[in-house]
């Protein structure tokens, strides 16, 4: 589904990628767990598209094709969801205007019509329900005023109605109390099938209690140092990554 | 012939052929001598800094068009609040369009300064009114005010609410070469009335017009003014609009200025209290590109305790554009409690793009609460990359942005069919077509 090939990449001269090797095949969940500042979220950044970082070598795939050109928005109309560790406010723009516009702009880049309105409704009702989102809330500017939850909450809400082929979860788990995490987990774990796949950064083990992957990868000083399944997870909330750091030094 | 000159000049035709009291004479004849005095304003005034009307009085202006010309209503439809029912005040080339126009005297007057000039019934108000709150000083408002004679008289009695909004359009249709206009425009609104009134001045081709407007709002004990001011004209539109507004006891006042368009527009709007617990609100959205030029020089005159203000204007400029907003707060010694509040953001895209933004607070009290806020700013990148990793591409995603940038001022907008039709004035100003009425 994803592959990255020998990704390296910098901004403002510093190099923060340095050869990244990851290969995600559809069905999957992946997590990459890593210290502060390894370089997850340059990633998960880049992996979207954002052009404030400069990638000097290497290549994107989704599907076989090579996005690394590409811009942010059509890798998102090809099927690439990030979401945001901090979701930025829109005064004004309501929910579900926002997420229409997203739907429609996706379609129409697809060479589909626009979708009907009451199609739209129906679908925004079914994927508001799974993430136990209340109605009032789609009327309201987006993220505007939101909880650290409401605004995660969102997130994957709107990434349930994108139906990416390849969901990134940048620090999801940041700023939610349990009873969210549960909810934004579970809403995950529902969309989850065989013909897509999940990325989850994270810190912390915790997010992966509930949202349980392949394989766990850890990212340390811009490489993938280790890869393993869950209980690589575990390892590392129990031991720190300074044991890494240590096998690497031998 | 200067433009100056050719307006001293014009004066004396101009007397002789409207009949006005010899007091009307009198306020007439020292506002074209303080004209002749200081002449147009130039950029060694601190007030005309940034604003230079050089280029625009090269034109050869005719002051009093020749014909009457008319205009079709389905050509000018669209500059009308068409989905709600409105009064209208209408003129094309400074003459009153009684065609177009939708006036009352039914309870209400809305009707023609010049009949409120000439006719005796008004001769009372005129008096009391007319030219009291505007500058005596101000070149450019004497020099309206010597050609004062035209534009649009609103007196709303005591408790009265209007029950529909007027509006005022001021159109010039470019039939001649050159055209300048002095509309002169008072409104008086009584105790516990309320009223709202929308403003415009379009052209309807490229022939350069420089529009010089007074507007005096007279707001007494507890009344409500909303009044709207939009200014999205052709790019060979000049525009200077000077409005004094005096606020009386628990009166509330609010203007907003949408500048979307025009060649250079210079809004002078002032505020002066005469009263407690006064509320006045100056809100604007600046949304220009090209070689535009907006100038808003406000004035905020704190003379009486316990009153408050709202100021809030947000700038978008794009290409070679430039802007101004120059936002004076006065509180004098006796305004205590006074909670004075400004806010100026502006965004520049492309690097072209000026903005002189000044706050100016002068306090000569000492209980009060008085804040300002000033960004310069571009447009937020992350904010960007969030709105294209959903899909929405670029321009799209500025729009929605920019949208969201003026939101606070949109929202403030109390006709819903203004707001929405600001909102798409926006939208086109900005290119795109969201799909849903923003």
């Amino acid at each position: 589904m994803l592959s990255i090939k020998n990704l390296h990449a910098s901004v403002e001269d510093k190099e923060i990628l340095k050869g990244i090797n990851l290969e995600i095949k559809a069905g999957e969940v992946h997590a990459i767990m890593g210290p502060n500042g390894a370089g997850k979220s340059t990633l998960s950044s880049i992996i979207a598209g954002n052009e404030n970082y400069e990638v000097s070598e290497g290549e994107i795939f989704l599907e076989g094709e090579d996005i690394s050109e590409l811009a942010p928005e059509e890798r998102a109309h090809k099927g690439v969801f990030l979401s945001f560790q901090y979701p930025v406010e829109i005064p004004g723009v309501s929910v579900t205007n926002f997420i229409k516009t997203a739907i429609n702009e996706k379609r129409k880049a697809n060479g589909q019509e626009e979708m009907p309105a009451n199609e739209m409704l129906k679908l925004i009702r079914e994927k508001s329900e799974l993430l136990e989102m209340d109605r009032k809330f789609l009327s309201r500017s987006l993220n505007e005023g939101f909880s650290g939850g409401e605004k995660k909450r969102n997130e994957i809400f709107q990434m349930a109605m994108l139906e990416p082929k390849i969901a990134i979860l940048d620090e999801t788990d940041s700023g939610l109390d349990i009873d969210a995490l549960r909810i934004v987990a579970n809403g995950v774990n529902k969309l989850k099938n065989e013909n897509n796949a999940v990325l989850v950064i994270t810190h912390y083990q915790r997010l992966l209690d509930y949202i349980i992957p392949d394989f766990v990868h850890v990212l340390m000083d811009g490489k993938i140092v280790k890869s393993g399944g869950k209980e690589l997870a575990y390892e590392l909330e129990e031991k720190g990554y300074d044991w890494i750091k240590a096998e690497l030094e031998v | 012939m200067e433009l100056k000159e050719k307006l001293i000049s014009s004066f004396m035709a101009f007397e002789e052929q409207i009949d006005v009291t010899s007091q009307l004479h009198d306020v007439r004849t020292s506002a074209i001598k303080n004209f002749e005095n200081k002449g147009f304003p130039t950029k060694k005034e601190e007030a005309w800094k940034y604003t230079s009307l050089n280029s625009i009085l090269k034109n050869d202006y005719s002051v009093f068009p020749k014909h009457e010309n008319a205009i079709e209503f389905a050509e000018v439809k669209k500059y009308f609040l068409h989905e709600i029912d409105t009064y209208k005040v209408i003129f094309v080339d400074g003459k009153f369009s009684s065609f177009l126009s939708a006036t009352t005297h039914d309870g209400i007057d809305v009707c023609l300064m010049s009949s409120a000039l000439t006719k005796p019934k008004y001769k009372m108000i005129i008096d009391e009114y007319f030219n009291k709150i505007a500058s005596k000083d101000e070149s450019l408002t004497s020099l309206n005010t010597a050609f004062a004679n035209e534009g649009a008289y609103i007196n709303i009695p005591k408790s009265k609410v209007v029950e529909k909004p007027i509006e005022i359009i001021y159109f010039s249709t470019g039939k001649e070469d050159a055209l300048m206009v002095q509309p002169r425009n008072l409104v008086i609104v009584g105790e516990n009335a309320h009223v709202q009134i929308i403003e415009r001045h379009q052209s309807l081709n490229e022939n350069p017009v420089l529009t010089n407007a007074v507007t005096e709002i007279f707001a007494q004990k507890r009344a409500i003014v909303d009044y709207y001011k939009i200014q999205n004209d052709l790019q060979s539109a000049n525009l200077i609009d000077n409005t004094y507004i005096s606020q009386k006891q628990e009166s509330r006042v609010s203007v907003h200025t949408f500048s979307f368009g025009g060649n250079i527009t210079r809004n002078n709007l002032n505020f002066y209290h005469f009263g407690e617990r006064i509320d006045s609100t100056l809100k604007g959205i600046t949304i220009i590109g090209d070689k535009q030029h907006v100038d808003h020089y406000t004035l905020v005159n704190h003379a009486t305790p316990n009153c408050e203000s709202h100021q809030n204007y947000k700038t978008i400029l794009a290409d070679n554009s430039t802007g101004v907003f120059n936002g004076k707060i006065f509180v004098e010694k006796e305004a205590q409690k006074t909670d004075a509040f400004q806010q100026n953001n502006n965004i520049l895209i492309g690097d072209k793009a000026t903005i002189n933004a000044k706050p100016q607070l002068e306090i000569f009290a000492d209980d009060v609460k008085c804040s300002h806020g000033c960004t310069i700013g571009q447009l937020d990148e992350s904010a960007m990359f969030y709105m294209q990793q959903r899909g929405i591409p670029k321009k799209e995603a500025k729009a929605l942005l920019m949208y969201a940038f003026s939101n606070e001022v949109i929202e403030s907008i109390k006709i819903p069919e203004l707001k929405q039709r600001i909102t798409k004035i926006i939208a086109m100003k900005l290119g795109v077509n969201l799909g849903f009425d923003l």
